[in-house]
């Protein structure tokens, strides 16, 4: 159920800007990695790299290879939405589909894989709402418009629908900032729980969070705005925070810069 | 404190602020103090200083704005009310001297002396037209806001939707001699060549003549309300949130999928609004419809043959050698038309309205 993921040489483009350099980085199975750095790293950037989001948006590439257990996912052959199934995301906003109900929501990427079967989808609706601890809230309403919810229970509905279609891989770009303390503490419980099956490499701009939900942290940073970011350092979160090997690491986590 | 501009000027009139401002209670005192020579009436206190609150303003610009807009608000009900009035006063005379069924008469001879005329032939060409012009049109037009939207380069979408707009600045009676003089020459080839494959299918069966017929006219209008239809569903189609966009995309959904599952729901309201305003162009049309339908009064779904008329043509085409009961006649079936498209809008309306729970949200 969960996968490898493994940078090598991953350079992004918008345009003719290069947003990020020479990326190296490989996230083992059933980890949370947690991406941290000062605004404009390009950290976000790598992420949607891993799920080939990046090149949604007109003009953008990327270089270099990023293999899912030793499969290139930029690979010629390898189907986009395949990518996208194997490696989900959660975004930065809580985005439910506005038109669909709660359980709609859920079920949307099975009904895009062609499930049609009424007890599968209730099934896995159920498994993956209890999953995202949402479940006992929303049990009694999933009839009910999906962007009803509070912010923080749309954001839980959002990682349902994400593990419903049971990805290897799940990217969470800044999950909580939308969200208020106790909204976030239950998405930090969730990552702890979803780890035993998921790889989970998550976008945070709070270094206790990080400190708190990864057990891998890579710190990205920037020369100056306008130059490309670049990895500075990647080691085990505890390491990180407490003794980290690269001066740089240590004035951002003590706050003397970024 | 803001008069501090005001000091040099009035710098010899300090003495007098004084007294006048005892009249203020509270901060006042404090403000002399700080500032005895400010030029300010009392009740002109500084934005957000000290003193008392002014007093609420009995007249003044909001007042006067409030009563304007009340005033236009009430003008449209009048204008209603004055329409209604005028439009039943006519038609009801008109109505008493028919001396047939005005619902399921057949034909329109009402300047006799024996008026006879029947709406039905005509109400059902009106929506006849207008189904099968939307029909046409509404797929098309999704088809081309789609791609202007969510799949045409950002420069060559600009340039196209302009050209889908200009489209809709073509006056209707150009469409109309158009059709009657050009358009109408590939209509009839191919409405022969229908004829002969599948005559045996009523809508497209008949003797001929072919060509000034119900299909001329429908793909007339069909054309005719395309680009409203286009223009208005693809600002729809624009407005949908990036994040529900890459939702689909991030689940694995295709192109197509995306627009199906984030794009095509968070827009129906908005496509249903354009296309009640394409078919309420389309059930008004009169002088394109004039001028391509063959003016023939009797209920007939083929499509082909010439014929076909609507009320909104009949008004145009009968009105000139109408005598007084001739123009009740066509006022009242103005007003069936009337009824027509308020029901469509009242239909558009309830649907909108069942999904407001989705949609209000959707916000």
């Amino acid at each position: 159920m969960a996968k490898r993921v493994s940078a090598s040489n991953v350079s992004a483009y918008y345009g003719g800007f290069k947003a990020i350099e020479n990326i190296n980085l490989t996230v083992e199975p059933k980890t949370v990695t947690a991406l941290i750095g000062p605004s404009g790293c390009g950290k976000s950037t790598f992420l949607r790299s891993i799920n080939r989001m990046h090149e949604v948006l007109p003009g953008a590439r990327v270089e270099g290879s990023l293999t899912i257990d030793d499969q290139d996912i930029y690979d010629r052959d390898v189907d986009v939405t395949a990518v996208r199934r194997t490696i989900g995301m959660v975004f930065q906003r809580p985005n439910p589909f506005p038109t669909m109900s709660i359980f709609e929501n859920v079920v949307a990427g099975l009904k895009l894989n062609g499930v049609r079967k009424k007890s599968i989808l209730e099934d896995a609706a159920e498994k993956a709402l209890r999953s995202a601890n949402l479940w006992d809230e929303v049990k009694d309403r999933l009839g009910k418009p999906g962007a009803g919810l509070s912010g923080g229970q749309q954001q839980r509905l959002c990682i349902a629908r994400t593990i419903a279609v049971e990805p290897q891989v799940v990217l969470m770009d800044e999950p909580c900032s939308a969200l208020d303390p106790i909204s976030t503490l239950a998405i930090e419980d969730l990552m702890f729980q979803l780890k035993d099956k998921f790889t989970i490499i998550i976008v945070t701009h709070n270094m206790q969070q990080a400190a708190r939900v990864s057990d891998r942290t890579a710190f990205f940073s920037i020369e100056k705005t306008g130059d490309p970011g670049r990895l500075i350092e990647y080691d085990n979160t505890q390491k990180i925070f407490s003794n980290p090997s690269v001066k740089k690491t240590e004035d951002y986590i003590t706050g003397r810069f970024g | 404190m803001g008069e501090t501009p005001h000091r040099s000027a009035d710098a010899g009139t300090g003495g007098t602020r004084v007294t006048q401002s005892h009249e203020w209670p509270a901060g006042a005192s404090a403000r002399v103090a700080e500032a005895p020579v400010s030029t300010r009436s009392p009740g002109g206190n500084g934005l957000g200083g000290g003193g008392a609150l002014p007093r609420s303003r009995k007249f003044g610009a909001e007042r006067a704005f409030r009563g304007l807009t009340l005033a236009a608000g009430t003008a449209v009900l009048v204008i209603i009310a004055a329409i209604a009035i005028f439009l039943i006063a006519k038609a009801v005379p008109a109505l008493r001297a028919n001396t047939e069924n005005f619902w399921s008469y057949e034909g329109w001879s009402p300047n006799e002396t024996q008026p006879k005329f029947g709406i039905g032939t005509l109400a059902f060409g009106t929506v006849l037209s207008s189904a099968l012009a939307l029909l046409m049109a509404v797929p098309v037009a999704l088809g081309i806001a789609l791609y202007l939207s969510h799949y045409a380069p950002r420069r060559l979408g600009t340039a196209l939707g302009f050209l889908v707009d200009l489209l809709a600045a073509v006056p209707s009676v150009v469409f109309g001699l158009w059709g009657r003089d050009i358009f109408i020459n590939p209509v009839r080839d191919f409405s022969v060549w229908l004829n002969e494959y599948f005559g045996w299918i009523p809508i497209f069966g008949g003797d001929g003549p072919f060509g000034k017929s119900i299909m001329l006219g429908a793909l007339v209008l069909a054309i005719m309300v395309l680009p409203i239809i286009t223009s208005l569903s693809r600002e729809v189609f624009l407005q949908t949130p990036t994040a529900n966009e890459e939702a689909a995309l991030a689940l694995g959904a295709t192109r197509w999928e995306m627009l199906r599952t984030a794009v095509l729901p968070y827009g129906r309201p908005g496509i249903i609004a354009a296309v009640m305003l394409g078919l309420g162009r389309a059930l008004g049309e009169t002088i394109a419809l004039a001028l391509t339908l063959g003016i023939t009064f009797g209920i007939s779904f083929n499509l082909i043959q010439n014929g076909g008329n609507t009320i909104a043509a009949n008004i145009a085409n009968a009105f000139g050698e109408a005598n007084e009961t001739g123009r009740g006649a066509l006022i009242a079936s103005g007003l069936v038309l009337f009824t027509i498209t308020l029901i469509v809008n009242i239909t558009a309306r309830a649907i909108i309205y069942r999904r407001r729970e989705f949609t209000e949200s959707a916000a």
